[in-house]
């Protein structure tokens, strides 16, 4: 053996020398591998074994228990909960992020400013999770004023509704109008053919929308009408009459008007104009109604969806997901989409096939392999994902948005103390992995054959 | 014959069609990617707004009241002590790591790579199960491990942590770049009188250092965006910039100076280096998945 091994020293003599060919040979080898094979026997292969054996152990490790810790792993409603989210997770993440990679990939082809399109959607890949978590946790604040997306959605609601808010306004007493529930509704009922004006307070100058303007007087009603002005009562820098209309007091714009009839039915509604007027038509001259500006007016406005409760919350996790890893899955896709030979394409481009047809004939099964890897590299990495889940939800959602790796911190270091069951836990991570494991070897004796 | 490779002339309509699908994916595509800043972009605003502009408003009004961006928070970040030294911690974390798995899996995948020993198929076939082994499993006799030593909770064990799970990739991806020299490049060393040591010094540590760097940069950018095992292995005194600022969350809204500044510090250097060294970072990806 040691003639045919390429080093030059070896005597070629049948003389044993005092370290040997061999042996010196085996020691240099070892120098080379042995500062490998120490760490990873010591500090994985070795832990892989202990975890293994300590997962038949109880909480304190004193009894064994055989399989108890993975029984109540899957009883356990929290545990449970955190293995059907990464179910989930494992079913949505690496999938939309596949898509998203491939259609950018394929998209970016036609690009004049690619670099900088891959740089962008590759950039979140470069920042922890934890930085990650920070930026989508307050995106999806609850309160618009403070949350980006619900900003966004309010904003494009408020487009297609002209209403106002005036959370904390109130009625100035005495006029014919009166607070009742915090439903602002005349003393009495109207009859169609009067006006009837609502003079506010505690609105502040500030908070009126941009498009308020004077007050004007409640214009003539018809015979099936109720007019009447909604205005803020108040000049600013003092003055005019309390109750009047004056010069200086604003109408107060988008406030809904109802006219309620004696059964409680709301039988016209309106919305007040700029100036404040409003005109409730087509009332029953016959009949006498309650006019009324409803509790809606008044609330804090749209408040927006409540992203981080429960409902929402592993969506808003598994979007932040993706924002980070879409840009892995591009990357991956076009490195293989450049690297492909594209004579075929060309061929069926000549023959008349469209864009469509070149790609989902031609394109897409080519590159199945390269799908397949990016998607199992995603499966990998979603089935051990914590940090995102960990820093996102606040603390009453948390429970909604458990997965494993979570859970396997939470009850062996943050708080629980069951090493038993967190054993369990990770155990199960590693048996969740085995067919990407299996897959990778796989791979790996096939191009050493190939 | 000649026919075929004239390029086949487009109609009016169909070029009119190209152009308006041209501009449709451009739109589109613009579209997503001020997607994908906005996240960013309003981290970095935010961590330029004071806190009680943060409380009552969004970073967007900054564009109607340019006048609110301050550098308050970055100011208050730099004198807090617990925030430097953890940033210190990060750097003293990430940078040890990088080099032991660099150096340990270089030797490890020159072996696996040029040199011939009994066993050495199965043990690379090993390496490659390691390379997706969840780091779960080692959490809890490692820690038990570490405390028997007396390095829990201090940076080397997170070091050490780190390095064992580096490693599987590192020598996966080292191999492969080195399996790719020419056979008569090291036979002709040999034959020179060239040692295992002088071949390996000499002629692939210089010829690797593609490999090396990409290795070098993923590694490092894993390492200093670890939250998980430092938030196990490492105390007060050394935890990394990540563990900081997640003492922080439980009052999102009230510590938002701190949490958007310092999660932006964090940014800043693993963003520096990705946009210096994109190219070998995409180059650590491709090997790690695709070889």
């Amino acid at each position: 053996m040691t003639d045919t091994v390429t080093a030059p020293h070896s005597p070629r003599t049948g003389k044993r020398a005092a370290p040997s060919g061999r042996g010196r040979r085996a020691l240099i080898i070892i120098s080379f591998l042995a500062p490998a094979l120490v760490v990873l026997g010591a500090l994985v292969v070795y832990p892989i074994v202990f975890t293994l054996v300590r997962s038949f152990y109880d909480r304190g490790g004193d009894a064994f228990i055989g399989f108890q810790n993975y029984l109540t792993m899957f009883t356990n409603d929290t545990t449970f909960t955190a293995i059907r989210n990464n179910i989930l997770w494992v079913i949505v993440a690496p999938l939309v992020c596949t898509i998203l990679g491939l259609i950018f990939a394929v998209l970016l082809e036609k690009l004049k400013w690619k670099t900088a399109f891959r740089l962008i959607i590759f950039m979140p890949m470069a920042i922890s999770m934890l930085a990650a978590g920070v930026i989508f946790r307050g995106l999806f604040q609850e309160n618009p004023q403070l949350g980006a997306v619900n900003a966004g959605i309010v904003g494009i609601q408020s487009v297609f509704e002209d209403s106002s808010y005036f959370p904390g306004a109130k009625i100035r007493e005495g006029h014919g109008v009166v607070m009742e529930q915090s439903v602002m509704v005349t003393e009495g009922e109207v009859a169609p053919g009067s006006s009837v004006n609502f003079p506010l307070t505690a609105v502040r100058q500030t908070s009126l929308p941009e498009d308020a303007a004077q007050a004007a007087p409640a214009p003539e009603a018809g015979g099936d009408q109720v007019t009447g002005t909604v205005f803020l009562d108040v000049v600013p820098g003092g003055g005019g009459e309390q109750g009047q209309i004056d010069e200086g007091k604003s109408g107060l714009p988008g406030i809904r008007v109802d006219a309620v009839t004696v059964d409680g039915d709301v039988a016209a509604h309106t919305i007040t104009a700029s100036d404040g007027t409003f005109t409730l038509e087509g009332l029953d001259s016959a009949q006498t109604y309650r006019i009324a500006l409803p509790a809606s007016n008044f609330s804090e406005g749209p408040t927006g969806v409540s992203w981080l409760s429960a409902t929402f919350i592993n969506a808003v996790v598994i979007l932040a997901y993706i924002w980070i890893w879409a840009g892995f899955a591009m990357v991956m896709i076009a490195s293989g989409l450049s690297a492909m030979d594209r004579s075929l394409q060309e061929a069926a481009r000549m023959d008349g096939a469209t864009e469509w047809q070149v790609f989902s004939r031609i394109t897409a099964p080519l590159l199945t392999p390269v799908l397949l890897v990016v998607l199992v590299t995603l499966i990998i990495n979603v089935l051990k994902i914590f940090d995102l889940v960990y820093v996102i939800p606040p603390g009453v959602s948390r429970p909604a948005a458990n997965v494993i790796a979570v859970e396997m911190w939470t009850v062996s270091f943050g708080g629980g103390n069951d090493y038993g069951l967190g054993s369990a836990l990770a155990i199960l991570l590693l048996i969740l992995v085995l067919p990407s494991m299996i897959l990778n070897v796989k791979r790996f004796r096939e191009e050493r054959r190939a | 014959m000649s026919e075929l490779t004239i390029v086949r002339k487009l109609t009016p309509a169909q070029k009119v069609l190209r152009v308006f699908n041209n501009s449709i994916v451009n739109v589109v595509l613009v579209i997503v990617a001020i997607f994908w800043l906005v996240p960013t972009f309003g981290l970095l605003l935010t961590s330029l707004r004071s806190s009680s502009a943060n409380a009552s408003s969004g970073w967007w009004t900054v564009f109607t009241a340019p006048a609110q961006l301050t550098l308050e928070n970055y100011a208050n970040l730099l004198s807090n002590e617990t925030i430097t030294g953890s940033f210190w911690n990060t750097v003293v974390i990430a940078v040890p790591t990088t080099f032991a798995v660099v150096i340990i899996g270089a030797l490890a995948g020159y072996a696996f790579a040029w040199l011939e020993f009994p066993g050495r198929d199965w043990l690379l076939i090993a390496v490659i199960v390691l390379l997706a082994v969840p780091i779960q499993v080692a959490l809890i006799p490692l820690a038990r491990l570490f405390g028997d030593l007396g390095i829990f909770g201090s940076v080397f064990g997170v070091i050490l942590f780190h390095t064992a799970f580096g490693l599987p990739f590192a020598i996966f991806l080292l191999r492969n770049f080195y399996s790719q020299f020419p056979g008569e490049l090291m036979e002709a060393a040999r034959v020179d009188g060239a040692g295992e040591w002088n071949i390996f010094f000499r002629i692939v540590l210089p010829l690797g250092l593609p490999a090396v760097a990409s290795l070098a940069i993923f590694q490092f950018l894993w390492t200093w965006n670890d939250m998980l095992v430092a938030l196990i292995f490492t105390n007060a005194e050394s935890m990394p910039l990540t563990v900081a600022i997640q003492t922080q969350l439980r009052q999102f809204g009230s510590n938002i100076d701190v949490l958007s500044a310092g999660a932006f510090l964090s940014m800043i250097v693993p963003l520096l280096v990705f946009f210096a060294f994109q190219r070998y970072f995409v180059q650590a990806l491709l090997a790690g998945s695709q070889k």
